[in-house]
């Protein structure tokens, strides 16, 4: 699993956030886009690329994409 | 390993009763026009049937079998089984069941008691009444499925209201040898009991003075603790992963050809989760009908609604192969694959 595959991953659910502002230190919980809905779309992203299922506290506990990253990649 | 089989049953109607008053997203002013757009694209939900204050679930159910009673020309005095699936009866105690058996006018040698389940419970009750009549030789039942959410949710909680809907149904089964089966796949994981609660009034909880404080959660989440809890995104992770895990494992216990099933029926509970269950399992769209648009999740209801509403035309006593998955509160989930059935659908009830 790579971290800039994840990126864009994470990009693609996204409608109206430059993708520049998506890095690894980025705190997704902070985007004026995020909302509940859009931790949906993670969900379902992690679940579709990865086949990692991540739960309401995974994403309750992490700040910035790369801890997302982690836990993806540590379930895997 | 819940994966087992009942035959010599069959399901002969299917009918649904919902509130004639609409509640529309788009006019609710806890979240901004964008948010709702958002939601609606997201969920799916664009508008809901809500209960008046009058109206209860067994209402809803109550006139759903006394129109299919009449349909299908059953004498009363015959039905010697009633199951009501609900998470809303009347009462805490006794089981609405009971009412509803002396309000059908039902004999008072019938079986009647309640289950209390949700998004699963209409599979589940199917497969409680089937399998009693099949053990007990019982010649008719009624399956009352339905829900009034409304009446439990907090008209200050997004995360909840915009989705739920009320309805109820009344399914009709018989005993017929040698004709009908019914194949089950059932399963349950308590460890999520969290994710889909009612806090308080039930004994663990006891309603107290400080069950119907206000508390503000987050942004647009305000509930008390007799008000209904619903954490969207482990729901939506355990949608997308035990919907299409259950599905799989009746299909290959008993070596179904996908193919040959005419319709995928599931519990409507999120567009986005709905169309993800789907395309894991592969489904042509034109077999997976959606009825949440217009009614929402109405919970144990979600199953024969989506059959009343958009599958009448289309099955209605012709032959036909319906898969229905349900799964959530609990959490817990049941799929069954009815074959060859040949049911009466009724046109949907407003009340």
């Amino acid at each position: 699993m790579e971290i800039n595959a994840f990126l864009k991953n994470f990009a693609d659910i996204l409608d109206d956030t430059d993708a520049a502002l998506i890095t690894q230190e980025t705190v997704f919980r902070d985007l004026d886009e995020w909302n509940s809905l859009t931790a949906l779309s993670l969900i379902a992203m992690a679940d579709e690329e990865y086949s990692v299922k991540l739960t309401g506290d995974d994403i309750k506990s992490s700040d910035s994409l790369n801890d997302i990253f982690e836990i993806i990649k540590n379930k895997g | 390993m819940a994966v087992f089989s009942i035959n010599d049953i069959v399901i002969k109607g299917i009918s649904c009763c919902v509130p004639k008053n609409k509640e529309r997203n788009i006019d609710l002013d806890i979240l901004t026009k964008e948010e709702i757009q958002k939601f609606i694209d997201v969920t799916g939900v664009e508008e809901r049937r809500i209960a008046s204050k009058e109206i209860c679930t067994s209402d809803l159910c109550c006139e759903s079998a006394e129109k299919l009673i009449k349909d299908l020309n059953w004498q009363k005095d015959e039905i010697e089984i009633l199951v009501f699936v609900s998470q809303t009866g009347d009462y805490i105690l006794p089981v609405s069941a009971a009412i509803l058996q002396d309000r059908l006018g039902l004999s008072t040698n019938c079986i009647a008691f309640d289950v209390p389940l949700g998004c699963s419970g209409y599979v589940y009750g199917m497969s409680i009444i089937a399998g009693m009549m099949k053990a007990t030789g019982l010649k008719k039942g009624l399956l009352l499925a339905g829900d009034t959410i409304s009446k439990i949710v907090s008209d200050k909680d997004k995360s909840t209201l915009p989705l739920f809907g009320d309805a109820g149904s009344a399914t009709a089964f018989e005993l017929n040898e040698n004709t009908g089966n019914f194949l089950f796949d059932l399963g349950t994981d308590g460890s999520g009991y969290k994710t889909i609660i009612v806090p308080d009034g039930g004994s663990r909880n006891r309603i107290n003075a400080d069950s119907l404080e206000i508390k503000i959660i987050e942004e647009g989440i305000s509930r008390n603790s007799c008000d209904l809890v619903l954490d969207g995104m482990d729901v939506f992770g355990f949608g997308i992963s035990q919907g299409p895990k259950t599905v799989n494992k009746l299909l290959e216990k008993y070596a179904i050809d996908k193919e040959k099933i005419d319709y995928f029926i599931f519990h409507q509970a999120n567009l986005m989760m709905n169309k993800m269950i789907a395309k894991k399992l592969k489904l042509p769209v034109e077999k997976v009908p959606y009825s949440l648009q217009h009614f929402g999740n109405t919970s144990s209801a979600t199953i024969p609604l989506t059959i009343v509403s958009e599958l009448k035309d289309k099955i209605e006593n012709k032959s036909s192969n319906l898969l229905m998955c349900g799964f959530g509160v609990g959490l817990s989930w049941g799929t069954v694959f009815v074959e060859n059935c040949k049911i009466e659908v009724l046109d949907l009830i407003e009340l």
